[in-house]
């Protein structure tokens, strides 16, 4: 598990105390995901990870597992690399 | 956290404090018993850019702090927290275009918004459908070319006047699929064909807060209506709407509070009774005391949340809530005490401490009631502990 995976499980395991989290792990379909997690995951990801989560990023897939989420991340900055001027 | 405020803030909250006192507050109880807000108020605070605060310049808005938005907000309250809610609710319908709108949908209305020259209003409450927001019964059926919007929404707050909904419905979706698992928001233009307005009246509080009801019967809206995507319409876009509006409510709140502490401090200084002035009875005394500082710890509190929300932290959800519980519950608290110290006078139009009492009251109840927040609250708490 790299460094910004061990951050999203350190996270994320607020929400499921006393289960080891592993990166390929369906959060959705562990439960206890409400609007309360939604939301402060957006946030999370943003501050953490300076990406800013948009409108055509709301796609359970970019948030459905440690590795989705670390994916999305990787996608976003490599989208700002590239529209970044030279 | 920096508990001071800057010289732009402390500016910022002079200028609105000296507004609200020339044109807010010496006209309030006539607007509550009429039970609107008359145009030229909206033309001023239009004038004045004080809606939609917090619109991005981006998109032709201010783009205020929190913190200055927070100030903004507790002194429209205390003048009137009619007015404060046409800010709360116009602000969560700019604020929820501008965090989770398209590009075109940002760039037609947040603009006018920032001007004030249409008035947003939120679209969620229905006549079965409060608390519970996944049990709303309004439908959206995908027509192709369109949405088309079917329902009924009840305590839009200045849904007489707005011109923009931000309305939430539950997509219908292919056979087989269940409905009620698609919430989406769709943003509804007020001369949509379909859109029914009808006036509520006999409020609580906040009685010029111009509520309505919104029909919609088969009314069609383009396809770029959508806000965010279908099945994100609670979870994210109400979410973010509604916490918006709670950071305002928990400034209102103080407001609320803040301006019976104001009376009562001028009151019991007047009044004489038993040859004393009330303030010097130590009763009275103790009821001051509990408003005293519990105002300062309400505002405390906002202000956290306000520095948490400006710096994206996430912790700024749980803060929001705190803050709105703690001071929501404390304007009624601190109305009721304004209008036990205020005697039969309390009780009249003559003065203003009955009007904070039955505004105080609503504040328990929107924007998450003060149960809902006792059901939340201790969920972040396990989160974190």
């Amino acid at each position: 598990m790299d460094q910004m995976q061990t951050k999203i499980k350190t996270f994320l395991s607020r929400f499921f105390k006393g289960h080891d989290l592993q990166p390929e792990e369906d959060i959705f379909a562990l439960g206890f995901v409400n609007s309360l997690l939604a939301m402060q995951l957006v946030a999370y990801v943003e501050k953490e990870f300076g990406v800013a989560v948009g409108d055509e990023d709301l796609d359970l897939n970019n948030f459905r597992s440690i590795q989705s989420i670390a994916d999305f991340v990787a996608r976003k900055r490599g989208a700002a690399v590239e529209a970044t001027p030279a | 956290m920096n508990l001071e405020l800057t010289a732009e803030q402390r500016s910022a909250r002079d200028g609105f404090r000296a507004f609200v006192a020339a044109e807010i507050a010496p006209h309030a109880g006539r607007w509550d018993r009429e039970e609107a807000v008359p145009p030229h108020v909206i033309g001023r605070l239009r004038e004045l850019t004080l809606l939609g605060s917090n619109v991005a310049p981006e998109f032709g808005g201010r783009g205020r702090d929190m913190i200055t938005y927070g100030l903004l907000t507790e002194e429209i309250a205390k003048g009137c927290s009619s007015v404060r809610s046409l800010l709360t609710v116009h602000d969560m319908v700019a604020h929820a275009i501008q965090r989770w709108g398209s590009r075109e949908q940002k760039e037609r209305y947040l603009p006018r918004m920032a001007r004030g020259e249409l008035l947003g209003a939120l679209a969620l409450s229905e006549p079965n459908a409060g608390s519970d927001a996944k049990s709303i019964e309004t439908t959206a059926a995908d027509a192709g070319d369109a949405w088309v919007l079917d329902g009924r929404k009840k305590w839009t707050t200045f849904g007489q006047i707005a011109g923009l909904f931000l309305v939430f419905a539950k997509v219908e979706e292919k056979p087989g699929e269940k409905p009620e698992s698609k919430p989406a928001a769709f943003l509804v233009e007020r001369e949509t064909p379909g859109v029914k307005v009808k006036p509520l009246k006999g409020i609580l509080g906040t009685r010029a807060s111009m509520l309505a009801e919104i029909e919609l019967a088969g009314c069609r809206v383009p396809k770029e209506s959508l806000v965010g995507r279908v099945g994100f319409g609670i979870s994210h876009v109400a979410a973010a709407a509604l916490e918006q509006g709670r950071y305002s409510v928990a400034w209102g709140s103080v407001g609320i509070a803040q301006a019976c502490l104001d009376a009562c401090r001028a009151y019991t200084q007047e009044r004489r009774q038993g040859g004393s002035p009330l303030a010097d009875h130590q009763l009275i005394r103790r009821l001051l005391t509990d408003m005293i500082v519990d105002v300062r710890a309400a505002r405390l509190l906002c202000l956290r949340s306000g520095w948490l929300r400006d710096a994206g932290d996430p912790g700024a959800f749980m803060e929001t809530m705190a803050a709105k519980y703690f001071a929501s519950r404390l304007a009624v608290r601190a109305a009721n005490d304004a209008v036990q110290i205020h005697g039969a006078n309390g009780c009249s139009d003559d003065y203003p401490v009955g009007r904070y009492l039955r505004d105080a009251k609503v504040m328990e109840i929107i924007e998450g009631s003060t149960q809902i927040q006792q059901i939340t609250i201790p969920l972040f708490e396990f989160q974190e502990f």
